[in-house]
């Protein structure tokens, strides 16, 4: 039955498909073919296509003198207290709502739905105040503790259907073999939450180190930024912007975030349907 | 799930359980909110700032802000931002979802790849790429028009607001298509294939089968992920914060954020900040009553 009309429907899907992968993809390569092209190739009126003979000149200026290495720092050390802080309080949590029948389950489950509806721009300005009041502006444990706030619900949310994933049976059994309740958990349900752990923890990673909005409120010297914001100051230069080394530092900010979503966004496709987080 | 878990025991472990988080939460979230409702009902400039006492002046920051045409201008902004990037992120989405069905599989997976690239990028990486690919000199979006013969040789697109707001939104929808795209397909690829040839025995076309079938099908989807677009477009800021820094009339070009942040951090007018802010907490609110209500109700049914 009406052959020409379906081959036609192929052909268009694959010219649109096509067409929709270079739209997508382009300026992921711009971004790293930039990155390796020198200053006369950049401000050329004809564009380089293809770095060809490229050179690594714009990764050098990046790392000269100690501002992407002091705000590198900076992000790491923040990201990775906020995913352990979040991963650890969101763990128990989720255990709690999962493998429990209590009074307030449900309420605290819809809190967490709204609060992840909650904007930043909604809340920072008293955030900011608040961080103020108590000496925590551009400090470590004050951009820590709101991007624990910001990461947590999502991850209880997430944290919520692996454990609940993994049956209440196999505890039950375990106990049934002399295992006390908390024995059980950790030594069957524990185990089998691994990947779900990392994923989410991964996920958590990517948002936190992504992070401007709340950076910007809170880290407002220079000393203390964090790799976004040093991307933005980077191409604040008056003189004209140095594409190339922007490009390069947008190249180094993205290559961990890239890999690390590539290896769990199979498994967080649907965790991110449920939860809803994005910048 | 429900028949599964454990019975009811009164014990106050679970209680026990949620304390650190409750505690992050009330702290980082609930403090501040309680804290902005009383600033908004303060005056608290830059006066204030130094040392001197808040002052109550009831509702007066909003009755301000209601009389002042500008906000009124920044919301409406605000709005036709948030519905024309979010229905044109679903319709691209939508579209290239239900074209994936139809393509031959080495140019879908070179889709999905390229889509997975876009939707890896960090926020600010892809705002810095855009930058300088709309850049007024060297970009290669003004080159390449220029090529076609066009006369965009040095044209700068930030400049004026409806151009700047246009370059916005390329960017908004392009971070998030791939989103779209990804969580609709899936939701296609479980529409049930014996429905499908059902309605082709019936003698219904492409079209059809579309609009009576698939669409039906995967309606609750579509509306969540349709919500979600339009809670997120609402909140753009690191996008427009950027561009402006890039070159953009801050005056012209903001949106509820942007129009926050330079009154409260920028320009020390905490108090009518504060009252800004909550308006557009409540703005949220009304527009995400929708989407939690579906949660809840897919949460029951579980």
């Amino acid at each position: 039955m009406a052959r020409a009309p379906r081959r036609s429907l192929r052909t268009t899907a694959n010219v649109v498909g096509i067409a929709a992968f270079l739209v997508a993809a382009f300026p992921v390569y711009w971004m790293v073919n930039s990155s390796f092209l020198d200053r006369n190739e950049i401000r050329s009126p004809t564009p380089t296509w293809v770095p060809f003979g490229g050179s690594l000149d714009n990764y050098r200026t990046v790392f000269e003198g100690d501002q992407f290495l002091d705000a590198l720092k900076m992000s790491l050390i923040v990201t990775i207290l906020t995913v352990a802080v979040a991963l650890l309080f969101a763990f128990i949590a989720a255990v709690a709502v999962t493998r429990f029948r209590f009074r307030g389950r449900m309420s605290f489950v819809i809190t967490l739905l709204v609060i992840q509806m909650i904007p930043v721009e909604g809340l920072f300005i008293s955030q900011y105040k608040m961080l103020e009041a108590v000496d925590l502006l551009n400090t470590v444990l004050g951009l820590t503790l709101v991007y624990v706030a910001l990461v947590l619900p999502f991850t209880v949310w997430t944290l919520r259907g692996f454990v609940a994933g993994v049956p209440y049976e196999l505890e039950e059994a375990a106990m049934m073999d002399g295992c006390s309740r908390t024995q059980a958990f950790f030594r069957v349900t524990f185990p089998l939450l691994a990947p779900g752990l990392v994923a989410t923890g991964v996920f958590g990673f990517i948002q936190a180190w992504n992070e401007f909005t709340l950076a910007l409120v809170v880290m407002t010297k220079a000393e203390s930024r964090t790799l976004p914001l040093w991307l933005t100051t980077f191409s604040d230069v008056n003189r004209g912007t140095d594409w190339g080394g922007v490009m390069a530092g947008s190249t180094l900010i993205a290559i961990p975030v890239v890999v690390f979503f590539l290896l769990v966004q199979g498994r967080m496709v649907a965790g991110l349907t449920a939860g809803g987080v994005k910048g | 799930m429900s028949d599964v878990a454990p019975r009811v025991r009164r014990t106050p472990l679970p209680y026990v359980l949620l304390v650190p988080a409750t505690i992050a939460l009330a702290v980082a979230l609930g403090y501040p909110l309680i804290r902005q409702v009383v600033l908004s009902f303060q005056e608290f400039g830059l006066a204030q700032q130094f040392g001197k006492p808040p002052e109550w002046v009831g509702l007066r920051n909003y009755r301000e802000l209601v009389t002042d045409k500008y906000l009124w201008v920044v919301t409406l902004r605000s709005l036709v931002f948030c519905f024309v990037n979010a229905a044109a992120t679903m319709a691209v989405g939508v579209g290239l979802a239900l074209l994936m069905r139809h393509m031959s599989k080495p140019v879908r997976i070179l889709l999905q790849t390229g889509l997975l690239l876009a939707w890896a990028m960090p926020v600010v990486a892809s705002l810095t790429v855009w930058q300088w690919l709309f850049d007024t000199q060297y970009g290669v979006i003004n080159h390449l028009l220029t090529q076609v013969g066009l006369d965009y040789q040095g044209h700068s697109w930030l400049l004026e607001p409806l151009s700047f707001f246009f370059v916005a939104t390329v960017i908004v929808v392009w971070m998030s298509v791939p989103f779209v795209a990804f969580t609709v397909y899936a939701a296609l690829t479980q529409v049930p294939e014996e429905m499908l040839e059902a309605a082709e025995i019936d003698g219904a076309g492409p079209a059809q089968r579309l609009r009576h079938v698939l669409l039906p099908t995967i309606r609750p989807v579509l509306l969540v992920v349709g919500l979600l677009q339009v809670i997120w477009d609402l909140r753009v800021f690191s996008q427009i914060y950027i561009l402006q820094k890039a070159g953009g009339s801050t005056r012209d070009t903001n949106l509820l954020g942007t129009y926050i942040y330079r009154l409260g951090i920028g320009g020390g007018q905490f108090g009518m900040a504060a009252a800004v802010a909550i308006f557009m907490l409540f703005i949220t609110v009304i527009l995400t009553a929708p989407y939690v209500r579906s949660m809840l109700k897919q949460e029951r049914e579980s």
